[in-house]
């Protein structure tokens, strides 16, 4: 039984996955490119060794962004609020992380520390306003993405951005970390050489995925979010505090939203401008949704994503729009969401029935 | 007298506020708080955030939440600038409620016949919407030089507008009339000005198609609350297995409901496209859709709610648009309220959010002295703070459909 529940709940990505290549190719039959070497050029290119660090790199922020969401998810809170979360958290983590050199594990450490700490924050705004106010975080996580979009704009120009006479023109930007505070690249490490660098935060996305994997289902904390996650007037009565439980997890999440920039900070611009990667965040509940919160799936997820964007990049020179990917994405995590409550809905019915039998046999 | 009173105690939170504000307008720099331009603005804004807020109702009144309300609005700009740019405006809004419908009917499939979680699928619907209009534009607009992957061509034709004869300046016969309210907005009385700058900007210039959607508020509380359809519809989000025993079938009420919801966020998407900027540009919406959602909750579920909640954002955002200046005196306003919070607070002994509000009411005034205009980054999220701190008013009194966001399955006990 357990063991065709795990295969029921891998078939169903892999059916979304072909349902969308499916879809997409018609699409293209109808604008007259031809699908198959389409997805044959894609597939070659999101092979080659360039990409495949490309894919890895790109995974990591993503991955960290879906364990945001998913820590939410888990107990039925929608945080919808990580784009606004984790560019807030990038940004002071880069302001106060220029300001001074530290010794250099310390120093990651603190920049770290700067950005879960006010990304947590800025989450637990909504937590608060669902627990006080009844606001239903949806709604609040996203006013305050707009909100934080506003802030950071203002923090970055009026405030971090030392303005220079001689240099009118440049962009609102914060001063480059000193070189404490950057993470090297793993190329080294991992003796892999004429290739791209790979981005050192890796291991943190991974250190990440063990921590949520430890805190959802091995500790008592964990145990009391996933219970009231699935049934909130149980939990109630086995002493989870709904409302310390709303706001401790909107914490967390948003803490761990903080990680999200820290890739890309510590590893590749070293500051923020306002070029810093965003959108991060809305991809993360797409990879969260097909990864079922699972560390793990999660991680695939991530990966599958980034392969897409990445290899339609070559499309371009094959007068092909890149942007079918987009739909496919769409496509994915909208069958993805239909398979698993499918196989979630068959699982529930075979065990009613298992049980009903084994009761008729007694 | 005395139910004049009463009536006066217990909305004080909202007419303190209105004569504050009308207090304020008096200063000349903030005049711009309560002419008939920036009603006008408020109105235009307003309306795509109305009818999407009326859309949710529809959906959420038989029970489904509709988070994808701003994917279905991102589909409505696109469908309508597309149709609008190629055959004509009125075109543009059949396409652009037709789109929304048809994401509206996805969102259908996914939440009734699959019973995906409510939120779960209108956040994909989100994610497929915005990369399907991503997708079209580079297909459509490959050639067209105006136009490219994150924008249309512009819409040249506009919908026809007209204005109120007699009493805001219209044309009768091709000749013109007197502006009754203009000039009465011109004497600068107060109050008296105020009030009809508001009713000017509400009658002059107004297209068509605004007032096609101001008019879609009451036909729906008509079809909602004074038909069987409606009885129905209602009925399946507040008890489906009784609804279910008497004969309505659910399932077709759920998807009429829903589907209606989206065909009201493609309108919505192309009121914004061929009213308001006259293009599709990636990233338009800026989260009206969620907007209209806040603006229901407001509402309490109920069109004519939606209706002020939805002119409270439209105002936001049109101070926001028209006058940086005028957003400055509105800190003076939360300064009072606050302060009026705090008394109130500690009247009834509730020292700690007295205490609070009368910090917070300082710190507002500190800032209010010591500074002539609110950075530019800040007023771009006027309605969207107003949205929150609305909401933290009134979410608690509320009384949400009871059988909201969850699955319902023919034959289940629920």
């Amino acid at each position: 039984m357990k063991i065709r529940i795990r295969i029921l709940s891998v078939l169903a990505p892999l059916i979304a996955l072909f349902t969308a290549v499916l879809i997409c190719s018609a699409i293209l039959n109808f604008i007259d490119r031809d699908p198959v070497e389409t997805f044959r050029s894609m597939f070659e290119y999101g092979t080659s060794g360039k990409s495949i660090v490309s894919i890895i790199n790109r995974s990591v922020p993503l991955y960290i962004s879906a364990v945001a969401v998913a820590v939410g998810f888990k107990m039925g809170l929608f945080n919808i609020g990580v784009e606004g979360q984790y560019l807030l958290g990038a940004l002071l983590a880069a302001a106060f992380g220029s300001y001074f050199a530290l010794p250099p594990a310390i120093h990651i450490l603190f920049i770290l520390f700067v950005a879960s700490l006010s990304s947590g924050l800025w989450a637990g705004i909504a937590g608060y306003l669902k627990v006080k106010k009844g606001i239903h975080e949806v709604i609040s996580t996203i006013m305050l993405n707009y909100i934080g979009t506003g802030i950071i704009a203002y923090l970055l120009a009026q405030v971090f951005f030392e303005k220079d006479e001689n240099d009118s023109l440049k962009v609102p930007q914060t001063n480059y970390l000193p070189e404490s505070g950057q993470i090297p690249p793993l190329n080294n490490l991992l003796g892999i050489e004429d290739l791209p660098n790979l981005h050192g935060f890796l291991i943190g996305a991974i250190f990440i995925g063990i921590f949520y994997y430890w805190l959802i289902w091995k500790t008592s904390l964990g145990y009391d979010l996933r219970a009231t996650g699935s049934n909130p007037i149980a939990a109630k009565f086995s002493g989870a505090d709904p409302a310390k439980m709303v706001i401790l997890a909107m914490l967390i999440s948003g803490a761990i939203a903080g990680m999200v920039g820290m890739s890309g900070l510590t590893g590749y611009y070293h500051r923020y401008t306002i070029d810093f990667t965003s959108g991060l965040g809305f991809v993360g509940i797409g990879v969260a949704l097909l990864g079922r919160n699972h560390p793990i799936g999660m991680a695939l997820g991530a990966i599958l994503i980034s392969f897409l964007e990445r290899s339609s990049q070559i499309l371009d020179l094959k007068d092909v729009p890149k942007e079918i990917e987009r739909i496919m994405q769409g496509i994915i995590i909208l069958f993805v969401v239909i398979g698993y409550e499918i196989v979630r809905r068959y699982v529930l019915t075979s065990q009613i029935k298992e049980a009903s039998k084994e009761v008729l046999n007694e | 007298m005395n139910k004049l009173f009463s009536f006066i105690k217990k909305r004080y939170l909202i007419i303190v506020p209105i004569l504050l504000l009308i207090f304020v307008a008096q200063i000349e720099r903030y005049s711009e708080l309560t002419s008939s331009g920036t009603f006008g603005a408020a109105l235009r804004l307003s309306i795509p955030i109305c009818l999407a807020g009326v859309g949710a109702i529809y959906s959420e009144r038989c029970g489904i939440v509709n988070i994808g309300l701003e994917g279905m609005m991102v589909i409505g700009t696109w469908f309508g600038a597309w149709a609008g740019w190629f055959y004509g405006p009125w075109y543009g809004v059949l396409a652009g409620l037709l789109g929304g419908a048809l994401f509206g009917l996805i969102h259908a499939v996914g939440t009734i016949t699959f019973q995906v979680d409510h939120i779960v699928s209108g956040v994909a619907i989100n994610i497929l919407a915005a990369g399907v209009a991503r997708f079209l534009s580079v297909v459509a607009y490959a050639d067209v030089p105006a136009g490219g992957a994150t924008q249309s061509p512009r819409v040249d034709e506009r919908i026809e507008k007209i204005s109120i004869p007699y009493l805001s300046g219209g044309k009768i016969n091709e000749s013109d009339t007197a502006d009754v309210f203009g000039s009465l907005e011109a004497l600068d009385l107060f109050l008296i000005s105020d009030l009809f700058g508001l009713l000017g900007g509400l009658t002059r210039n107004i297209s068509y198609f605004s007032i096609l959607a101001v008019l879609l508020v009451p036909v729906s509380v008509w079809i909602l609350w004074s038909t069987s359809f409606g009885l129905q519809l209602r009925s399946v989000g507040e008890y489906p297995v009784g609804s279910e025993s008497v004969g309505v079938n659910v399932y077709l009420m759920k998807y009429i409901g829903v589907t209606i919801s989206g065909a009201f966020a493609g309108l919505a998407g192309a009121y914004l496209v061929i009213e308001s900027a006259g293009i599709y540009r990636e990233g338009q919406t800026g989260g009206r859709g969620f907007i209209g959602l806040a603006a229901m909750i407001f509402g309490n579920w109920k069109p004519l709610g939606t209706f002020l909640g939805s002119s409270l954002f439209g105002y936001a955002d049109s101070l926001q648009l028209r006058s940086e200046e005028s957003v400055h005196g509105l800190l003076i306003i939360i300064v009072c309220v606050l302060f009026i919070v705090g008394i109130r607070s500690f009247i009834k002994k509730n020292l700690r959010t007295a205490i609070v509000s009368f910090i917070f009411s300082g710190l507002f005034l500190f800032w209010f002295l010591n500074s002539s205009t609110i950075p530019n980054e800040f007023v771009f999220f006027t309605p969207h703070i107003t949205t929150l701190i609305v909401l933290s008013f009134a979410s608690q009194r509320l009384r949400m459909p009871k059988f909201i966001g969850k699955a319902y399955k023919k034959g289940e006990l629920n």
